[in-house]
């Protein structure tokens, strides 16, 4: 079986180019969106009718441990395919961490 | 039921398999689900491998960023589907069609089920072929829960609106009409130019530049303007359709990573679909830049600022990232800049001057949408357009309308009529041309002509509806062009299933304008209710008779009749 061995997407260097996310603005949304809002200081959260998008410069980084936190119960990152309208960046996904980012040249 | 099934026993706790993680998941259902042949030579078995000159060392690279496995798949999407069909339910059980801001925004509509609808079929379509012709396991999955997706965009999208064809004219004949009317066969000519490509093509054409690039144009500013204009039926299909989108958007960006890093001779191949399919796509697209400037009642934001942040930022973005393998940003991406205050006025302007052609009702934009247009648009459009639209209102007050009785020259790649300006001249309309075998073709654009120009021998097949007419194929087989009074774009028209002031025709007077005032008791149109047609006095709601004739304004809304 092959493992896959890439490098963690923690510790890649990210241009400033803008990664997005873009949720259903809805009740489930909520703490997804303020979790991830809380693990990304350089998020900017537009709200525009009918979905949220949050943009950040380089990496955008969506927690399932903060997500549980907000949300007070257990959380599969794939969940998100529920709620999600689009995205953009290259994504990493693990069971706990789900990223989108721009590496540096 | 037996508690005996509910509770592992012991033993069965001991033997059962740790958990696996996502990635050790993904790699079992995408590595031991494939096979080398071995009594077939892998050529035999996948065809179409070699023939576009892309070169393959390793297969085993391939790897889906999102990693979805089948249970997954199954599971989120079953999800997904419950969660849009209690949305469609509720609409539907609250008569919420009547909602809407007005019946001007169900127009725009009518373009997703004749227009849009065909290309989810034809997109489903295009992946079972590439589902079947990758020789790598993980990628032929990866199309394989594409194809399902695209067949399930066709299915909701259908559903969704058959409930507004129950109320509203236009929508009840999108197969045929895909197949035959004017203007669809852009969105249609565009997924068959891609499906008759080869596979790689196809995957670089569609994933990465029409869906990875483009879409977010369609189904976040025009999906967002349909939830402001209380469209909660579409919102969802679109949002929920967008979601597998964000999918494939990451299979995109996979591929043409993976296409680049496996072989540097991959780069130039990758380069040109690259420029090739971001030219069609923007092209077809323009449509949704007359959807979001014209037929939005309330608008969220205009083309151009739509254009800003979802090519000029985000596209940028991409290609600054694809920058280190060699791959620059799209040929003509300047000019789609340059064109971005002048494409929708320039769309709408066309469908204006064919709207007895169209299968949607077309309408001068009211003063108070001219000023939001203005104030969009300050360099473009009080200069260009503006006086246009007071010469066409002057001519509607004097009882003499314009309309445009010619048939259009259409552009040989991307089926428009020749109707955009030169890039750096808004007063001058770009004709291009070429020449092959001893014929004559025409383009829109220099985008267009360099595509034709690089596959002649296919663009001269193309479908032109308007060659067709003059070739006298766009008619019934009922129909005798020797006959006296014969009307040559009368019978296209029934050939195409379009009828005249029922389907297209002038918003002024026509049977969605005159039901909406009648059932709902509020102006057809939000911004220029003169521009209504006068009503007479309100009936009492009663039953209608259990068949009612399609788009005959009954006096009440069609209900759906008890079994």
């Amino acid at each position: 079986m092959t493992t896959t061995t890439a490098t963690p997407p923690a510790a890649v260097r990210t241009s400033q180019q803008p990664v997005f996310i873009a949720l259903q603005a809805n009740n489930d949304t909520l703490p997804i969106v303020q979790a991830i809002a809380a693990d990304n200081p350089l998020a900017v959260v537009d709200e525009l009718p009918g979905l949220v998008k949050l943009t950040a410069p380089g990496r955008l980084r969506v927690c399932r441990a903060s997500i549980e936190e907000a949300m007070g119960r257990a959380f599969d990152l794939r969940e998100v395919h529920i709620h999600l309208v689009s995205l953009s960046g290259e994504i990493d996904e693990t069971d706990d961490e789900f990223t989108l980012l721009w590496r540096a040249a | 039921m037996n508690p005996a099934t509910l509770t592992p026993t012991a033993e069965a706790a001991k033997t059962a398999a740790r958990k696996l993680s996502l990635k050790e998941n993904y790699a079992l259902l995408t590595r031991d689900l494939g096979w080398e042949p071995s009594y077939q030579k892998p050529e035999d078995v996948f065809r179409h491998a070699q023939f576009e000159g892309i070169k393959i060392h390793d297969w085993e690279q391939w790897e889906d960023p999102f990693r979805l496995t089948m249970d997954a798949y199954w599971k989120y999407q079953g999800e997904k589907e419950r969660k849009l069909y209690a949305i469609l339910d509720a609409f539907q059980q609250n008569n919420a069609q009547f909602n809407v801001s007005d019946v001007r925004y169900v127009q725009a509509l009518k373009l997703f089920i004749n227009g849009v609808v065909g290309m989810e079929y034809a997109s489903h379509r295009g992946f079972n072929i590439i589902g079947r012709e990758f020789p790598g396991t993980a990628a032929r999955i990866a199309a394989q829960m594409q194809a399902i997706d695209e067949l399930r965009h066709a299915q909701t999208q259908t559903h969704a609106l058959s409930h507004y064809s129950k109320y509203f004219a236009g929508m009840s004949e999108f197969p045929h009409q895909y197949d035959r009317t004017w203007y669809l066969s852009i969105p249609k000519s565009f997924f068959e130019d891609a499906v008759s490509s080869g596979p790689f093509e196809f995957v670089v054409g569609i994933c990465f530049a029409f869906e990875y690039v483009l879409t977010n144009l369609v189904f976040m500013p025009w999906m967002s303007g349909a939830a402001y204009n209380g469209d909660m039926s579409t919102v969802s299909f679109g949002f929920s359709a967008q979601s597998d989108e964000a999918r494939h958007m990451t299979l995109g960006i996979e591929v043409i990573k993976f296409l680049l890093e496996q072989d540097p001779a991959n780069v130039p191949i990758v380069q040109g679909w690259i420029d090739k399919w971001f030219w069609r796509g923007y092209r077809l697209l323009s449509l949704v830049a007359a959807m979001m400037d014209y037929m939005l009642p309330k608008r969220v934001m205009s083309w151009a600022e739509a254009w800003e942040i979802y090519y000029e930022q985000n596209g940028g973005a991409l290609f600054a990232d694809l920058a280190r393998y060699g791959i620059r940003p799209p040929r003509h991406a300047d000019v789609t800049v340059k064109e971005k205050a002048h494409v929708s006025h320039q769309l709408w302007s066309t469908f204006y001057q064919f709207r007895h052609a169209a299968g949607f009702a077309v309408w001068l934009p009211s003063q108070d949408e001219q000023q939001w247009l203005s104030a969009k648009y300050p360099d473009t459009f009080d200069r260009y357009y503006r006086p246009r639209y007071a010469h066409w209102a002057a001519l509607e007050a004097a009882g003499t309308p314009f309309a445009n009785a010619t048939l259009p020259q259409l552009c040989q790649v991307c089926q428009w009529p020749l109707l955009f300006t030169e890039p750096d001249d808004p007063t001058q309309i770009c004709y291009r041309e070429e020449s092959y075998l001893g014929e004559k073709f025409h383009c829109c654009s220099d985008g267009c002509r360099e595509i034709f120009a690089k596959e002649p021998q296919k663009y001269v097949h193309a479908h032109l509806p308007v060659h067709q007419i003059y070739q006298g194929s766009y008619f019934l087989p009922d129909v005798n062009p020797g006959a006296p009074g014969f009307n040559p774009l009368v019978e296209a028209l029934r050939y195409m299933g379009i009828t005249a002031g029922v389907d297209g025709g002038s918003f002024h007077g026509h049977v969605d304008a005159q039901n909406w005032e009648r059932w709902t008791q509020r102006p057809a149109s939000m911004h220029d209710p003169m521009q209504s047609a006068p009503q007479p006095t309100p009936q009492a709601a009663t039953p209608p008779p259990p068949h009612t004739p399609p788009h005959t304004a009954p006096q009440t809304p069609p209900q759906r009749q008890p079994a």
